[in-house]
């Protein structure tokens, strides 16, 4: 830690401000290092009429980053913005714009919701990286004026047995657990993939749902002139500020010089306190409820850059700061270090004079760091004071919102024929029930099929005592209001290998996952919210794959009649040269008016029916089969038929409310044998199936056709079951009996094998584990 | 009657523990670690959590509240108190009973339905079940192995002050299986499990805590 004795004013003497940067026009500035373009630091000439200061350029350069900006997405994202703003319960809130949109759920309640990425800095510090990821997501819905109730995490990483897996996995893990565990925030579910192309990269995707009453949304703005502009919570620090450190050093030659290792280079990865966090949640939300806030913005990437040029553009426009005042936790921090700093745990309000006190007093019961540290101005433009001088003069819009925007150049590889023709169909398949026995059993152990609980028994499921479904199930479920019983379910999905087969095709098979996933809970799947990951966007075949997927959700959004409600986009997610899979994760939210009504996964009840729904094809190209048996990958991904899609939702929906079902399963990776597979391990409790006669017993058991999803039915239902499914026009057939056997509880599949369930359990079971600890 | 539950700054489970004194048919009283008061309340549980953030050590922090004053001195009265997960840390470091609570043996933060044995059912938080009844509530913790002296262990088992036991696994390295114990007089418990994420089958995994609730209603009736 730096000397707190320092003198400010020696520090601080060389500082840049306006004036300085009027009398000298041709200094050189390090614009390149920080990943600005030469016709962008232009632009920021033409903006402001003369060279940008230090911390004018800082701004500047993280707000028009990739990161902040959406330079090179935003003219795709904008197709987002056409889906009709509503939902089958009703229009949207609050749309695509804010920090997270927000839609009614009914009952006067709303719920808001957002995945967002965190992949690079999990990469260079996995806990660290991974923990602020969850506290970044999590402020955003606070932000709203939503109290936070449930996390959820999609991981992705590269080979299980990969040497930096085992680096990278336990300390990201750790790190979702960590944050969201003691924020009181129950984890309710995610994913966990395993893929070579994430070996250098992996991804961590945390999503948050909040819950309001419609009369408590805020949205962030600072409206009135006059209003204090108050930052609260943690002081702000030397971390998370990355190539910025450029321009602590005090010319471009100095920097250069050493090449960015000299003192002033400080860690790019920002650390998490989640104690001051929650303390952050119940502060702020009980200032929303003394209805003493106008407009609040989270801190989070670009840190008092992001809160003041964007709360400023939202309001009237303009704003004055006096960084001097923000509360430090390094005193020799620069002024553009200052607003560039990531440190975690703050916000920033505004407030009218009159309820300032009581704001202060609200921060002092919660022991929060509290500052007055500026107001809004009716002169239409962000100035930032440092110690009397005016070091930041700037039209807020132009820093927030009028960034570049690329039209980037796309095209279709040249190698996609080549790999759409190399069919997983074609390739040698098991014979005979001992093949496809030994077949199952290689497949449930492998990594992306294996149990999962190694990962999720760190997460606290339980905390707030709502939790009504959480993983392994198809969906996790809370619990909204304990009068009437409703709530939201909740699933991310994506199969980054059919994406990268087909991206239009794949972005709607994970669409079309997360929706049958909240539907075989029983709930309506209501909106969409999407992290679009993928590799460079300056790659003409990366933007392909970003164009078709965000085509293919637009389409397939529009088609199911749920909007895109928010999201966020991750760019240069790549190994070298090497892009990731195509990875936009779609999380679909929708709700239960009676969580009682909820469908459990898992089979439990003797004698009961197992119906397959659904249509089975002979789809096996993107394939856990094709991965684990044959390390394959072409071929096209399985067919989309989101009408049918719409139909099992609806089934499954109904079937549940009428309580037709017992339990359900969706079919996704693995297919029919994984699916058997883990609903008999839930519980312990076995089955005894018989394969569709029209189908090849191995295509039955390991095609991954989408729409399906296999049922349990009481006998008693079962005549009113088949009978909706028939007039629903949706595919479905008799596959077994739900059948704890005379000894050791089996999967029998007849005609073909029979494995006992505790075989089952020591292949799927031991994976992840043993390769941790190995 | 009118059971208190203190909310310290990074309490979690407050909400949860309310909720289960209401389901059992009490009043949740809540009471704020600042406060010298506990508001006239018949019982008090400290809930789980981190409070202050678990810093310096878990519990070591929050034995200092201005509330846990009052708690002492009700305790040593007679007034039965509950401490849970992070409630029993407390409550170990205010020596309101021995011994403590350290890291997890295998390192990790862990969150499964633990099944228990209930030894102990003369306590106040306890006489709603049978000695030797088996349950099963939600156990989550990253600092939950039990341990004490040999001598201190002894005289547990010997005084019948060993209240919860761990069965079908030890889930965190705690000595001899001890879930949670009791002080000498009964009216003090402290377990690391979950009772009240077990009271409504909804939204766990079925009603096995309630009953550390309803025995807190049955010992104040008594």
């Amino acid at each position: 830690m730096t000397d707190a004795v320092l003198d400010p004013a020696a520090i601080h003497s060389s500082v840049d401000d306006v004036a300085r940067a009027t009398a000298t026009p041709d200094q050189l500035q390090p614009w390149a290092e920080l990943g600005l373009k030469a016709d962008e630091y232009e632009r920021i000439h033409k903006i402001l009429g003369r060279r940008p200061t230090s911390s004018e350029l800082a701004m500047y350069s993280v707000m028009w980053s990739e990161h902040c900006s959406y330079k090179s997405s935003k003219v795709h994202l904008r197709r987002f913005g056409e889906l009709p703003a509503e939902t089958r319960v009703g229009k949207l809130l609050a749309g695509i714009g804010e920090n997270a949109g927000v839609l009614d759920i009914g009952q006067g309640y709303a719920v808001t919701f957002k995945v967002e990425s965190h992949n690079h800095p999990s990469y260079v510090e996995p806990y660290q990286g991974a923990a602020t990821g969850v506290g970044g997501i999590v402020r955003d819905i606070l932000a709203m004026g939503a109290r936070p109730v449930a996390v959820m995490d999609a991981l992705r990483f590269g080979p299980l047995d990969a040497p930096d897996t085992a680096r990278v996995l336990p300390g990201i893990v750790a790190g979702v657990g960590g944050y969201g565990n003691c924020l009181g925030l129950p984890n309710i579910g995610g994913e966990v993939v395993f893929d070579d192309s994430y070996i250098g990269n992996p991804l961590v995707n945390a999503l948050c749902v909040g819950v309001m009453r419609h009369e408590d949304l805020h949205l962030a703005n600072a409206t009135g002139a006059g209003n204090q502009v108050i930052l609260y919570g943690a002081r702000t620090g030397g971390d998370g500020i990355g190539g910025v450190s450029v321009l602590a050093s005090e010319t471009f030659d100095a920097a250069t010089a050493d090449g960015l290792s000299g003192p002033s280079k400080r860690p790019s990865v920002q650390v998490g306190d989640p104690f001051m966090e929650k303390l952050l949640i119940e502060c702020t939300l009980e200032l929303f409820a003394a209805g003493v806030v106008n407009g609040i913005q989270d801190l989070g990437g670009a840190g008092l850059s992001c809160a003041t040029s964007e709360l400023a553009s939202a309001g009237d426009g303009g704003m004055q700061v006096w960084l001097d005042r923000v509360p430090l936790r390094d005193s020799s921090l620069a002024p553009e270090e200052i607003l560039m700093s990531e440190s975690q745990e703050r916000m920033m309000a505004v407030v009218e004079p009159r309820h300032v006190e009581q704001f202060l007093a609200v921060c002092a019961k919660w022991d929060v760091d509290v500052t007055v540290v500026g107001e809004v101005t009716t002169t239409g433009r962000l100035v930032i004071d440092w110690h009397g001088e005016v070091v930041v003069d700037v039209p807020p819009r132009t820093v927030a919102h009028e960034g570049p925007v690329y039209d980037r150049p796309y095209a279709r590889p040249a190698d996609q024929d080549a790999l759409q023709a190399d069919a997983a169909e074609a390739l040698p398949r098991p014979v005979g029930g001992a093949e496809l026995r030994d077949t199952l059993l290689r497949l449930v152990g492998s990594p992306n099929l294996a149990d999962k609980s190694w990962v999720t028994d760190q997460y606290d499921r339980y905390v707030r005592g709502n939790t009504v479904l959480a993983q392994p199930d198809d969906a996790g479920v809370v619990r909204v209001d304990e009068q009437t019983g409703l709530g939201v379910a909740l699933a991310t999905d994506c199969n980054g290998r059919f994406c990268q087969l087909d991206p239009y095709a794949g972005a709607q098979l994970a669409l079309a996952e997360a929706y049958r996933n909240v539907a075989a809970v029983g709930a309506q799947p209501l909106a969409v919210s999407d992290c679009l990951n993928f590799g460079s966007p300056e790659d003409p075949a990366v933007m392909w794959q970003f164009e078709r997927a965000v085509a293919g959700l637009v389409d397939g959004c529009r088609e199911l009649g749920v909007p895109v409600t928010g999201g966020n986009v991750s760019f240069y997610n790549q190994t070298g040269d090497v892009p990731i899979l195509p990875t936009p994760v779609v999380g679909v939210l929708g709700v239960l008016d009676d969580v009682d009504r909820r469908v459990r996964q898992g089979f439990r009840t003797p004698g009961q029916m197992i119906y397959l729904i659904g249509e089975t094809r002979a789809e096996l190209s993107g394939s856990q089969w094709a991965l684990v048996e044959h390390d394959h990958l072409g071929g096209l991904p399985p067919q989309v038929d989101l009408a049918a899609e719409r139909a099992l939702a609806e089934l499954l929906r109904h079937a549940s409310r009428d309580g037709l079902i017992d339990a359900a399963h969706d079919l996704a990776d693995g297919g029919l044998a994984q699916a058997l597979v883990e609903s008999c391990l839930r519980h312990d409790v076995g089955a005894r199936v018989w394969l569709p006669d029209e189908l090849d017993p191995f295509v039955a058991l390991f095609s991954e056709s989408a729409g399906r999803a296999i049922v349990a039915v009481p006998r008693s239902e079962e005549v009113r079951f088949t009978d909706m499914a028939t007039a629903r026009r949706v595919p479905h057939v008799r596959l077994g009996v739900v059948d704890p056997g005379d000894g050791d509880p089996l999967l029998d599949v007849q005609g073909q094998f029979s494995v006992p369930l505790i075989e089952l359990r020591a292949a799927w079971s031991g994976t992840i584990p043993d390769a941790i600890s190995a | 009657m009118r059971v208190g539950i203190v909310t310290f700054p990074g309490s979690l489970d407050d909400i949860d523990a309310a909720r289960a004194v209401r389901i059992a048919g009490d009043v949740p009283v809540p009471l704020w670690h600042g406060d010298h008061d506990l508001r006239g309340v018949d019982a008090v549980v400290l809930p789980g959590g981190f409070s202050y953030g678990d810093y310096l050590r878990c519990g070591a922090i929050a034995r200092f509240a201005p509330v846990m004053t009052e708690v002492v001195a009700a305790a040593s009265g007679g007034m039965p108190v509950l401490g849970i997960c992070n409630g029993f840390q407390v409550l170990c470091e205010a020596h309101l009973l021995p011994g403590a609570l350290i890291r997890n043996d295998h390192r990790r933060f862990v969150c499964r339905d633990q099944r228990l044995r209930v030894e102990s059912a003369t306590t106040a938080w306890t006489s709603a079940y049978q000695a030797g009844q088996e349950i099963v509530v939600p156990l989550k913790n990253g600092e939950g192995g039990f341990v004490a002296d040999t001598d201190t262990l002894d005289r547990l088992e010997g005084e019948g002050r060993v209240v919860v036991r761990y069965v079908g696994g030890n889930p965190n390295g705690s000595l001899r299986d001890i879930a949670g114990i009791t002080n000498g007089a009964g009216n003090v418990v402290g377990l690391m499990p979950h009772p009240e994420h077990a009271v409504e089958s909804l939204c766990g995994p079925g009603t096995d805590g309630l009953g550390f609730f309803t025995s807190a209603l049955q010992a104040l009736a008594a």
